[in-house]
């Protein structure tokens, strides 16, 4: 298959304004220039594009809400990419940062920002040279800045670092630490599209979203739509991490199946050491975790709801039969109790009572009564965190004490006062 | 003093945001590369230049992980060991590091060269075992490439181009 | 006001503005979604997530817009797929709220228990035991015993000092961000913050010195737990242990209500004293929020220093005596003095102190009216009898459309809590002009700034309709025109002609007598304006009726003295000989002064009487809104000392030989004297001024929570007098006196307010002692350069043969020209001083 976004693998140099041009660069947003923005978003809407960070919005609609007139707009771009498991934006910006600069500018038209802000997290830095010379480059090509390309249209386009937390990565703490304050989320409404950075209509999209912009407007939305299901189309990149043989970033039509990107030559090519699937993490450590049994729904945003988890940022990690799902889930607990900003009590509190629970238990000091604890904690965080990082956190401890009870009452103490229920098997 | 080492690049930074305040974390980036970490001088240097209070640079250093609130060798390793990661042998691989230069986790070595932090995922999990020094990615590690790093790092003449410097700067060479 | 949005919370139909949050509507219908993170007077954050609740709203058919029904005919509702933070969302029509349903209440379990699994379990050591939100909440919401296991908790510091003022126990921190949201939005000093996240956040500040806010004491109010507490109070006692006593701030002329909470207590003797001293909610005067001044500076009320005894001079030296003794000398002698008699009082002094000094003179002493207040900064108490801001005004009110007009005067120094509600109704949209020589912290606020030459207060005043045209129509044009004014740079008669001249702008504009219009003057003390009213001034008698046969005024009374022309002067609460206005006894023959304590003046006395203290007593103050308040006694009366106005009307009683009697308590003296001499007070009594009505936020209560640990206001709300133009137009425009205004050339010497001056009552307050101005003389650098003086260089400034020392600082806001004096207490001849280079070696 020909990539749709990751071109810079069949396009040596795509990287490079001259190359990006030869190959259809900017024909889009040459194109988009002679619209009308309400057309733009019109197109973006009929793609059935669904945003690319996570949550699966439709990119159109969302644009479609910033207030029609407003003086001031924003379009920011979320590279703060920080889940487990996650590189591909960072493989888009760091090879192919012309299509995602484009896609911005395009969004910027769209909804009449004068502009865009593309937020990186601050490990990145060292990825970020290409796109840094690319911007540079299509400023001096009147691409982006001052009446672009004659047509009275101006947006301006700046790289802006992060310095270190995942929860940047939520928009309303994106845009909080972008205005300078704490990188903390914000309780929504107010949603960005209305009162987003300085207070002002904003659009956040992540920055693969913004890459599937300019084919979107030069094949149109029904060669999108041939692309991936009726509900989730187009191209995605996932990224695959841990047990596999071949792990990196593929792109694949949605609606492929979780076996077919472990196992499928074309793709993860299987378990190193032939050893057996245990379990499989598909949105970094956010998810909640499938099982074999799970593996021949499609991947897609409804696919995995019909087994209880989720595709997320496609984020697959895979894990193979030697591995102890408690180690696994105090692993992705340090990591959201780490991450956690502390804003809102559950997740705060939540995270890092898991986070002692499972240590205890990993030592061999604990009871199945702590397991019950832990499962019983998870629960009461749902529903009442601020923003999703808690939820995110709940969804390894349950699914892992769901789907594989052994591993830790291998691990316990049998407790007479709270035994931990004889799940399932 | 980053107002004066780095004056142009800071008047190019805030032009870029309507409110000053906004460019709290590139000149915080700039302030630690120019005094090594975010020392007390630096967060009030920061904090004048914004009209802000230093209580807030101080907030912000506390919140990211990029920011160090005591002082950091020449060369500060970041070895991901987070859950991608370490199913590639990434806490064996930090293990050797912390081994290797015998220095405890977060410590920095005794000749003031290098400070070990383990880090959350750096989105490299596909080449793991992974290390930032400098911000700078190594990646696929394994112990031979990584003595290799060491010697080099060691001897001065390997220079360490500033990420910092070429990217919140600009300044290209 | 708003329109009106009709509610139901568990099953109670309310009303409540449109834009309240469902925390708040349900507060109105005493329905109490329990809270940490909200506060009434805050921006909600919903961080906290302990108000859970299930919100439901009616739907409608998306096309006809109808009400769907449910298949019983009820309106159907759409009751969302979480719970939501009721503190967050705001009311909308037919909106149902449910907070009593076990999916709400286990949701509360559920976050007690998160919270507990950090908090220390340390109620019965903790400040705030007794009266914790926390520790109630854990009584109703707490599981009985904890599923966390006690090894996992963290343990933290606890007795952090974030300054001198302010402790943080950082383990009881429950993070809710209260006390850095009060100091960034309504304090405007973001100098606490969160540092590093998650379950490791605590609070921190890096200012100098730490925590550097006017206002930090107000954090312990709304802290939700213990963690903040006040380095006077920190285990000082424990809070069902205290007995609160309703009174007001004598500092400063709005009159903040305030509670001071007294215990009595062994180690002082089984004597009461005060433990601390916290916010009363008025919400037309302060809120619920007090200045760190009016918390902390209580402490020379209790010093070891204060006059117990009456003395009399005997041999030259002043020796204890009886009551009564000292009266009966005292009232011989001005008796036999008669028309060479004189009387100065402060501005400190309540209405029934004032009344009754100024009707010793004038009954007592037939019609004697060589009266005035002894320190003399600011006129126009005549200008804002007639038209003062409106009664029915409140501050609070102000927003959009209306204009306040700030000037020669730094309200954030002088009167913090108008700063505060001048900044906020700017927030709201107000238009903020503010007028001054130098810039001021209100600047920041402003849409229009002017600083004009030293001395072109008056000519600013009377140009600003000319001046500028976005001016001139946000003044005319107002919907309501506020204007402050003070005396900075001014001499008296100065003011005298800037009071007159706003007085007309206000009536030319049309900004009288209506409630939020009107004129309020940025007095000196707590009460001048109750000296006015009270007519302790020798040309006006009460009610502001001038008298056909006026008395003496302070200069000449000062000059009576001098020159033998006054034999007796009686003094009260002021200390003229230490403010420099008084050389010394000069040719008087008999002196009597009455003080806490003995003050320069006091020393050079025949007769000294001990007064009490605004703590030990009760009466009333009028503030520069011309709201009456009442204060009541917190402590017992130091050593053998007497309420001024009882000691005055003991005089009058003894000098009457009876016929006129003394009163048995201050409410006597309002009653039965003031409201029927003072015309605009004649609807009031110790009643009226007691009344309360219902406030919103409610604070105080079982509910302590919600606005936090501040007091309700149980003791009344005082009542503002209507300024004449409320119920007369006014015929003219006042006389403005023309006057000349040059100043000498050279620097012009300006003395400018700080908050923690140094000086008699703040120097008692120890823990303030690092924060008081220190005597600072600042300058523009080119007026440095050419004085040859350079930045830290230290000072003398002679005034009238005094030397006081100070330190020279080159500021970038100082206007050249101008040296701006700050950190000393006002002095007669300040501003004329002669500055002097302190020759110190240099060394390298
Ligand atoms: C804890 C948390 C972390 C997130 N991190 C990211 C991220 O790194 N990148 C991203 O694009 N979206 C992230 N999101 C989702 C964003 O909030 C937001 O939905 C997204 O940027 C919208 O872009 P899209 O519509 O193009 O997907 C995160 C959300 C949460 C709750
Ligand atoms: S110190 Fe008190 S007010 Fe401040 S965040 Fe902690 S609990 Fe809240
Ligand atoms: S979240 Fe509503 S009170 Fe804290």
């Amino acid at each position: 298959m020909k990539h749709v976004l990751l071109r810079h693998r069949d396009v040596p140099d795509i990287h490079k304004l001259e190359v990006y041009r030869k190959n259809g660069g900017y024909e889009a947003w040459q194109q988009v220039l002679k619209m009308q923005p309400a057309d733009v978003i019109d197109v973006v809407k009929a793609s059935g594009l669904r945003g690319r960070g996570g949550a699966g919005f439709p990119t159109g609609i969302k644009w479609s809400f910033i207030p029609k007139g407003a003086e001031e707009v924003y379009v920011v771009i979320n590279t703060d990419e920080s889940e487990t498991g996650t590189f591909k934006d960072r493989e888009l910006l760091e090879r192919n940062p012309h299509q995602v600069i484009e896609g911005a500018l395009i969004a910027a038209y769209a909804v009449g920002a004068k502009a865009i802000y593309n937020y990186w997290r601050g490990e990145y830095m060292d990825a970020a040279h290409e796109c840094q010379a690319a911007v540079k480059e299509a400023y001096e090509a009147g691409l982006i800045g001052e009446n672009i390309l004659e047509s009275g249209f101006s947006c301006d386009f700046y790289n802006h670092f992060g310095a270190g937390a995942y929860i940047c990565g939520e928009e309303t703490a994106l845009l909080n630490s972008l205005m300078g304050y704490l990188g903390q989320p914000w309780s929504k409404p107010p949603f960005p599209a209305i009162e987003g950075l300085y207070a002002k209509p904003t659009v956040v999209n992540n920055t693969e979203t913004m890459a599937n912009i300019p084919p979107i407007i030069v094949n149109g939305a029904d060669w999108y739509r041939q692309i991936g299901t009726e509900r989730s189309p187009g191209p995605k990149i996932a990224c695959l991490s841990g047990h596999v043989n071949k792990p990196g970033n593929y792109e694949v039509p949605l609606g492929i199946t979780y076996r077919e990107l472990i196992f499928g030559e074309a793709y993860g090519g299987g378990i190193p050491g032939g050893k057996a699937f245990k379990a499989l993490l598909p949105s970094g450590g956010s998810g909640p975790i499938m099982i074999d049994e799970h593996l021949d729904v499609p991947m897609t945003f409804e696919g995995p709801e019909t087994v209880g988890s989720v595709m997320g940022s496609a984020s697959l990690i895979v894990m193979d039969e030697t591995v102890n799902m408690v180690w696994a889930t105090t692993k992705a607990i340090h990591f959201f109790h780490h991450e956690s900003c502390g804003k809102c009590t559950p997740c705060r509190e939540g995270t890092y009572w898991m986070e002692q629970l499972l240590h205890r238990i990993m030592e061999g000091h604990g009871t199945e009564r702590d397991v019950r604890v832990l499962e019983n904690v998870a629960e009461n965080i749902g529903g009442k965190t601020l923003c999703a990082l808690g939820e995110f956190a709940r969804n390894p401890v349950l699914s892992s004490i769901k789907h594989f009870p052994e591993d830790y009452r291998a691990l316990v103490q049998p407790s007479a006062e709270i035994p931990l229920a004889v799940a399932a098997d | 003093m980053i107002k004066k080492s780095y004056a142009t690049e800071i008047e190019d930074i805030l032009s870029r945001y309507p409110t000053k305040r906004s460019a709290v974390l590139p000149l915080m980036h700039l302030a630690q590369q120019e005094y090594g970490y975010m020392s007390d001088e630096a967060k009030r240097e920061v904090a004048e230049i914004l009209d802000l209070d230093p209580t807030h640079i101080l907030s912000i250093a506390g919140f990211y992980t990029l920011y160090y609130e005591e002082p950091v060798g020449r060369y500060v390793l970041e070895v991901c060991n987070d859950l991608a990661c370490a199913l590639r042998g990434a806490d064996d691989f930090l293990d050797m590091v912390l081994g290797k230069l015998d220095v405890d986790l977060h410590g920095t070595t005794d000749d003031g060269l290098f400070t070990v932090k383990n880090v959350m995922c750096i989105g490299a999990c596909d080449r793991a075992p992974v290390l930032q020094c400098n911000l700078k990615f190594h990646e696929h590690l394994d112990e031979a490439k990584f003595d290799a790093l060491v010697d080099q790092w060691r001897s001065d003449s390997a220079e360490q181009t500033s990420i910092v410097d070429q990217i919140i700067a600009g300044r290209t060479e | 006001m708003s329109d009106l949005v009709s509610i139901n919370v568990d099953g109670v139909d309310i009303e409540v503005p449109a834009g309240t949050t469902v925390v708040d509507a349900a507060m109105r219908a005493d329905i109490q979604i329990p809270v940490f993170c909200h506060h009434p007077k805050l921006e909600p954050v919903g961080m906290c997530r302990m108000c859970l609740v299930r919100i439901g709203m009616p739907v409608r058919d998306r096309a006809t817009g109808e009400l769907l029904k449910e298949p019983d005919g009820s309106v159907q509702y759409n009751w969302g797929r979480t719970l939501q933070t009721g503190c967050t969302v705001r009311v909308a029509p037919g909106m149902h709220v449910v907070t009593n349903s076990a999916e709400a209440k286990d949701a509360r379990d559920d976050i007690i228990e998160f919270l507990l699994t950090s908090h220390p379990l340390d109620c019965p050591i903790c400040d705030k035991g007794g009266e914790c939100p926390l520790q109630n909440l854990t009584m109703a919401h707490g599981g009985g015993t904890s599923r966390f296991n006690f090894n996992d908790k963290l343990t933290n510091d606890k007795s952090v000092p974030l300054g001198e003022l302010i402790y943080l126990d950082r383990e009881r921190c429950i993070q809710c961000a209260r006390c850095t949201r009060f100091q960034s939005e309504i304090a405007d000093d973001p100098v606490i913050a969160f540092h590093n996240r998650g379950r490791h956040l605590e609070i921190v500040t890096m200012s100098d010195p730490g925590f550097d806010s006017y206002w930090s004491g107000n954090t312990t109010d709304i802290c939700p737990v213990g963690a903040l507490t006040t380095a006077d109070f920190r285990f000082g006692a424990r809070p069902w242990e205290l007995t609160p006593a309703a009174t007001l701030s004598p500092h400063d002329a709005a009159g903040e209500n305030i509670t001071v909470s007294t215990r009595r207590e062994a180690k002082s003797g089984g004597r009461v004293v005060v433990k601390r001293i916290m916010p009363r909610q008025n919400e037309w005067v302060n809120e619920i929020w007090i200045s760190d001044r009016t918390r902390f500076v209580h402490h020379f009320a209790e010093a070891a220093d204060r006059l117990k005894m009456p003395l009399v001079r005997k041999n030259g030296q002043l020796t204890p005596t009886t009551w009564d003794e000292a009266l009966t000398l005292v009232a011989e002698k001005l008796a036999a003095t008669g028309e060479q008699a004189a009387g100065l009082a402060g501005d400190r002094l309540s209405n029934e102190d004032l009344f009754m000094f100024q009707k010793l003179f004038r009954k007592a002493l037939n019609k004697n009216n060589n009266i005035d207040l002894a320190n003399k900064r600011l006129a126009g108490g005549d200008v804002t009898a007639d038209v003062g801001i409106a009664s029915g005004s409140n501050l609070g009110d102000l927003g959009k459309g209306d204009t306040i007009v700030v000037i020669a005067t730094d309200l954030h120094e002088e009167v913090p809590i108008w700063w505060l509600r001048v900044k906020q109704a700017s927030e709201r949209g107000a238009r903020l002009i503010v007028l001054n020589v130098r810039e001021t912290r209100l600047d920041k606020h402003a849409s229009f700034v002017m600083h004009y030459a030293p001395g072109q207060a008056i000519a600013v005043a009377g140009n600003l309709l000319e001046h500028d045209e976005e001016v001139a129509t946000a003044v005319r044009d107002a919907d309501n025109l506020v204007i402050f004014y003070g005396y900075e740079g001014l001499s008296y008669d100065e003011t005298d002609a800037l009071a007159r001249t706003l007085g007309n702008l206000l009536l030319e504009t049309e900004h009288v007598g209506r409630p939020n219009n009107g004129l309020i003057a940025v007095w000196p003390r707590n009460n001048t304006q109750g000296v006015w009213d009270m007519a302790v001034h020798p040309g006006l008698t009460p009610g502001y009726r001038a008298d056909r046969n006026p008395g003496l005024d302070a200069n000449a009374i000062y000059a009576g003295a001098e020159s033998g022309d006054i034999t007796a002067l009686y003094i009260v609460g002021a200390d003229p000989v230490g403010d420099g206005l008084m050389p010394g006894r000069g040719a008087l023959d008999f002196m009597v002064v009455q003080e806490l304590f003995l003050t320069e003046t006091a020393q050079l006395a025949d007769v000294v009487l001990p007064a009490q203290s605004w703590l030990e007593r009760d009466g009333t103050f009028t503030n520069g809104e011309r709201r009456v308040q009442r204060y009541n006694p917190a402590i017992q009366k130091v050593g053998d000392s007497r309420p001024d106005w009882q000691i005055l009307a003991q005089v009058i009683e003894k000098i009457t030989e009876g016929s006129e009697k003394t009163p048995f308590a201050a409410s006597l003296v309002f009653s039965k004297e003031i409201a029927k001499s003072v015309r605009a007070y004649k609807d009031m009594d110790y009643r009226t001024l007691g009344q309360v009505v219902e406030q919103f936020p409610k604070v105080g209560g079982d509910d302590l929570y919600y606005g936090g640990t501040s007091y309700a206001n149980e003791a009344g709300i005082g009542q503002q007098w209507s300024a004449s133009a409320e119920s007369k137009k006014p015929k003219k425009p006042f006389d403005v006196p023309e006057l000349d205004v040059t100043r000498p050339a050279g620097l012009v010497l300006l003395r400018v307010a700080a908050l923690y001056t140094p000086g008699t009552l703040n120097q008692y307050s120890e823990l303030l002692h690092a924060r008081m101005a220190k005597p600072t003389v600042m300058l523009h650098y080119a007026d440095a350069d050419q004085l040859g003086i350079a930045d830290g260089m230290s000072l003398v400034l002679r005034v009238n043969g005094t030397e006081l020392p100070a330190t020279a600082s080159i500021q970038d806001g100082v206007p050249s020209g101008v040296a701006l004096l700050r950190g000393f207490a006002w002095r007669k001849g300040l501003e004329s001083a002669e500055i002097v280079k302190v020759q110190t070696p240099i060394t390298a």
